[in-house]
């Protein structure tokens, strides 16, 4: 079994896998039980100041879209951060801190954007013992339109200021969670570590509508007929946060600088995904709001299996795929492929016809009694039908060897890399080296 | 109750009541609505779906499944009746397992294809239960034509002949239309009267009028329906059973499993309806399935089937087989009766084993008893009283392209008609297109 141990700014935990910032981290007795079914840390809900407690709505707080079989795909929420007492919950993350000390414990803060509040939160938190904070410019609904969350998330200078006071106030690392509710995830991903962040942890909730109530014209989730804009988050929004996450991975003025990566995780494979492309832990919370803790025990199992397979370890895994982000304009022009389609495997339900036939690039035949066949004359190799069939490897797309002739173009299949800044019909080609 | 399923001879109430009343129930009981999301989920809404075209009526079968999926299942409803007026009834008595079913990709896929006949019941349920008619008739064309049967060819001719404009005239020998969804299914398959219920839906269209009680004979002859309306469809099935040809076929208690059916259907008590101890079914088509099935339901202590080619041979398919295997039906494969036995009443069929040379089959000669207090025919129905007129095809009314016979202004459909396997769904479509041809040739 492969180590699954890991050290992200000097916090320590058994595995990779740590629960977010949310309803599941919201008091002693989740976290807890958290603990005791393998999680390997948490990000405990956020805390704001001190004073009354926040206010939730009282009528529903998520709204959801599903896939086939009702398995939830997509869940947002109008929840704000935690509604309890600030000592209740210092009290509380001591306890757990000093019942559990081999688990990361970090602890998420929103306050005012002056520095007198931070100032004035960051001694009790340090005096529970926990190992970090994370600030959470992140929330995109409630709090923002308070000037907190995404308000200071959006603009990058807020976030450096912010960082740069939390440095300067506490001994604990600094996670700076980033919202995605903004053009490029560079900028702000860029401030937080000139304000010194010692990490980034990415993404938080994309501002979204799941649904409208199409009797009472509702947006969902409908409070009294109303509804507002929520965070989305779950398997949905997996890709999203991967490419936020490669981006600042792969960012030159970014490059190494630690990244938890949220987003969708729902399976080890989701999570080796985001420790490929430069994660160092994984935050999950819609997978265990969904199936509750037990998921980890797979995700644990799969990561290690994985490890084990490959013959690697977990640091090995984390940042492997950087190298192989690249901007469009430098993927190689002359890779050549076509879909080969498996007659054994195939079940004839023709989606891959329907598909390339009505939307694509008629590069698919279909024959009296449904064999279908992939013209290699007309097929741009463009994946269509591998993504629509309901069978796994039965569509695949196979490379031409060199010097075979692309029956499309006619040309013979090159295997020297050749890009679009040299190709001929860019006005802007950079002539090869003589 | 002092009758059991051990009680010599033929007897009412083998059964208590309560036990009868489960035996009776909904062989597929339908659909939830969550369960009805579930299955239609499983549909791949495939191009030029291979189930359309296993279906005689070629009902577009991904495109209701997905209306239910989208919470519409009367737009599901409407999809399946424009093709198949009688699809509440196919959704129940269809052989799905070989149609629409056994062509799902999802069968090749995983072996489990998608429950088209539970979903289309579900559909066509939801919107006949609402007492919806989606139809409305064309402007009165002054056309009239004469359908003979109420069976499902004559009710599908009937149906979209009256949506065209023209008026409609049934005639019906028995005193209720449906034909064998009303005298011939098994009761477990079309529980609660829908026979009767889906008959009155389907007449809600308007311009179609029964007579019940008349059949073709000297009182109504097809000189006279061509003298008295623009056209003529016939559809009235298969009123003869084939004899057995085995000594003692006279015997007290061998009966025709259509008119055991036909008694079973009808009756408003089951327990009053008598049994065998030991039945034996003689046949391996659905009607000897079912005479089998319903006869162990009733409670008869042991029922076998007997047919006389193998397993693979027999028309009844391998769902229909296994039902009746899991009801505690015997089979015995590759046996023919050569005597009822008894003195008076029947006491056993002496069976002789068989042997397939090609398509002939002979007897091996060695024989064997097997008890019997009842004995049913299901070994086949032929075409009775055909007008003279009408040229034939392999005994039955010979028709070309959409149920045109030899006589002008006249056409055949369902199982009277040649062509096309014995199915309720086939005779909707053969009844379904010959509407079309007739309403083109009427408006040529």
């Amino acid at each position: 079994m492969a180590d699954l141990s890991t050290n992200f700014l000097g916090i320590k935990s058994p595995n990779p896998f740590w629960l977010a910032s949310a309803p599941p981290t919201d008091k002693e007795y989740n976290v807890v039980r958290a603990f005791k079914a393998g999680w390997g840390g948490v990000v405990w809900k956020t805390l704001g100041e001190e004073g009354p407690p926040i206010v939730n709505v009282n009528g529903p707080r998520y709204g959801a879209i599903w896939g086939a079989d009702r398995r939830l795909l997509g869940l947002n929420n109008i929840e704000l951060i935690t509604d309890r007492p600030l000592e209740v919950n210092l009290r509380e993350i001591k306890q757990v801190k000093r019942d559990w000390p081999d688990r990361a414990m970090i602890v998420s803060i929103m306050v005012p954007c002056e520095e007198q509040a931070w100032k004035a939160i960051l001694p009790h938190v340090e005096e529970t013992g926990a190992d970090g904070i994370e600030l959470n410019f992140g929330c995109p609904h409630g709090m923002s339109e308070r000037g907190m969350g995404s308000a200071v998330g959006q603009v990058p200078e807020y976030i450096e200021m912010v960082t740069r006071w939390c440095k300067q106030n506490t001994r604990m690392p600094v996670i700076v969670k980033l919202t995605p509710n903004i053009t490029d995830i560079r900028y702000p991903a860029r401030a937080a570590k000139k304000g010194g962040a010692d990490a980034v942890s990415l993404i938080n909730t994309i501002s979204s509508i799941t649904s409208v109530n199409l009797d009472d014209f509702s947006p969902e989730p409908s409070i009294d007929g109303k509804g507002s804009h929520g965070g989305y988050c779950g398997p949905a929004v997996k890709p999203i946060a991967l490419n936020m996450v490669a981006e600042i991975a792969r960012d030159p003025e970014t490059a190494g600088l630690p990244i938890s990566g949220i987003g969708g995780v729902t399976t080890w494979r989701d999570a080796a995904e985001f420790l490929s492309l430069g994660a160092g832990t994984v935050q999950v919370c819609t997978a265990a709001m969904t199936y509750g803790f037990k998921i980890v025990e797979e995700m644990k199992s799969g990561l290690s299996q994985y490890l084990d397979e490959k013959g690697i370890t977990l640091d090995e895994l984390i940042g492997r795929a950087v190298p192989n982000v690249t901007d469009w304009q430098y993927l190689n022009l002359n890779y050549v492929t076509k879909a080969r389609i498996d007659q054994d495997a195939c079940i004839k339900c023709g989606r891959c016809y329907a598909a390339c036939e009505d939307t694509s690039h008629q590069a698919i035949s279909m024959s009296p009694d449904r064999v279908f066949e992939v013209i290699d004359e007309e097929c741009v190799a463009c994946n269509l039908c591998v993504n629509v069939c309901p069978v796994e490897d039965c569509i695949t797309m196979e490379r031409l060897p060199a010097g075979t002739t692309d029956l499309r173009t006619g040309k013979t299949v090159s295997d020297d890399y050749a890009n679009w800044t040299t190709h001929p019909n860019n006005p802007a080609a950079v002539k090869a080296a003589e | 109750m002092t009758n059991s399923p051990f009680t010599p001879g033929i007897a009412p109430a083998r059964l208590d009541p309560a036990a009868l009343d489960a035996n009776f129930s909904d062989l597929h009981p339908p659909l939830d609505d969550h369960e009805a999301l579930v299955a239609a989920d499983r549909c791949y809404f495939c191009h030029d779906a291979p189930c359309i075209t296993a279906c005689p009526t070629s009902i577009d079968i991904p495109l209701f499944i997905r209306q239910i999926a989208t919470g519409t299942p009367e737009a599901a409803a409407k999809t399946i009746f424009d093709q198949n007026i009688l699809g509440g009834m196919c959704a129940r008595v269809c052989p799905t397992e070989t149609l629409c079913e056994e062509a799902c990709v999802r069968e090749a896929a995983e072996g489990k294809p998608v429950e088209i006949g539970r979903l289309q019941r579900y559909a066509t349920d939801t919107l006949m239960e609402a007492g919806l008619h989606p139809y409305t008739r064309a402007p009165a064309t002054g056309k009239k034509v004469a359908v003979v049967g109420a069976g499902p060819a004559g009710l599908a001719c009937a149906h979209r002949l009256a949506m065209h404009g023209h008026d409609v005239t049934i005639f019906e020998a028995k005193p209720k239309g449906g034909g064998l969804n009303e005298y011939g299914i098994a009761y477990y398959k079309t529980v609660g009267g829908f026979a009767g219920a889906e008959v009155d839906w389907l007449m809600k269209i308007g311009g179609i009028t029964m007579e019940t009680g008349k059949a073709l004979g000297p009182d109504l002859t097809l000189e006279s329906l061509r003298d008295g309306f623009d056209a003529v469809f016939l559809g009235m099935g298969l009123q003869g059973v084939n004899a057995l040809r085995a000594n003692g076929e006279t015997r007290e208690g061998v009966e025709d499993a259509v008119e055991f059916i036909e008694d079973l259907r009808q009756t408003g008590d089951l327990g009053l309806l008598p049994v065998g101890r030991n039945v034996v079914v003689i046949g391996g088509g659905m009607t000897a399935i079912d005479a089998a099935v319903q006869s162990k339901l009733l409670g008869a202590e042991t029922v076998t089937i007997l047919y006389r080619r193998g397993r693979d041979a027999m028309p009844a398919s391998t769902y229909e087989q296994d039902l009746a295997a899991s009801r505690g039906v015997r089979f015995v494969f590759n046996a023919m009766p050569v005597e009822i036995l008894g003195n008076g009443a029947v006491t056993g069929v002496r069976v002789e084993y068989t042997r397939s040379e090609g398509k002939s089959l002979t007897g091996t000669g060695e024989t064997f008893d097997i008890p019997a207090d009842q004995v049913l025919k299901a070994i086949g129905q032929t075409l009775e009283g055909a007008p003279e007129a009408l040229q034939l095809a392999g005994g039955k009314i010979a028709v070309t392209g959409a149920g045109r016979t030899s006589v002008a202004g006249v056409w055949a459909g369902g199982d009277c008609a040649s062509g096309g396997e014995d199915l309720t769904v086939t005779a909707v479509a053969e009844g379904r297109d010959a509407a079309e041809d007739i309403h083109a040739s009427l408006m040529d």
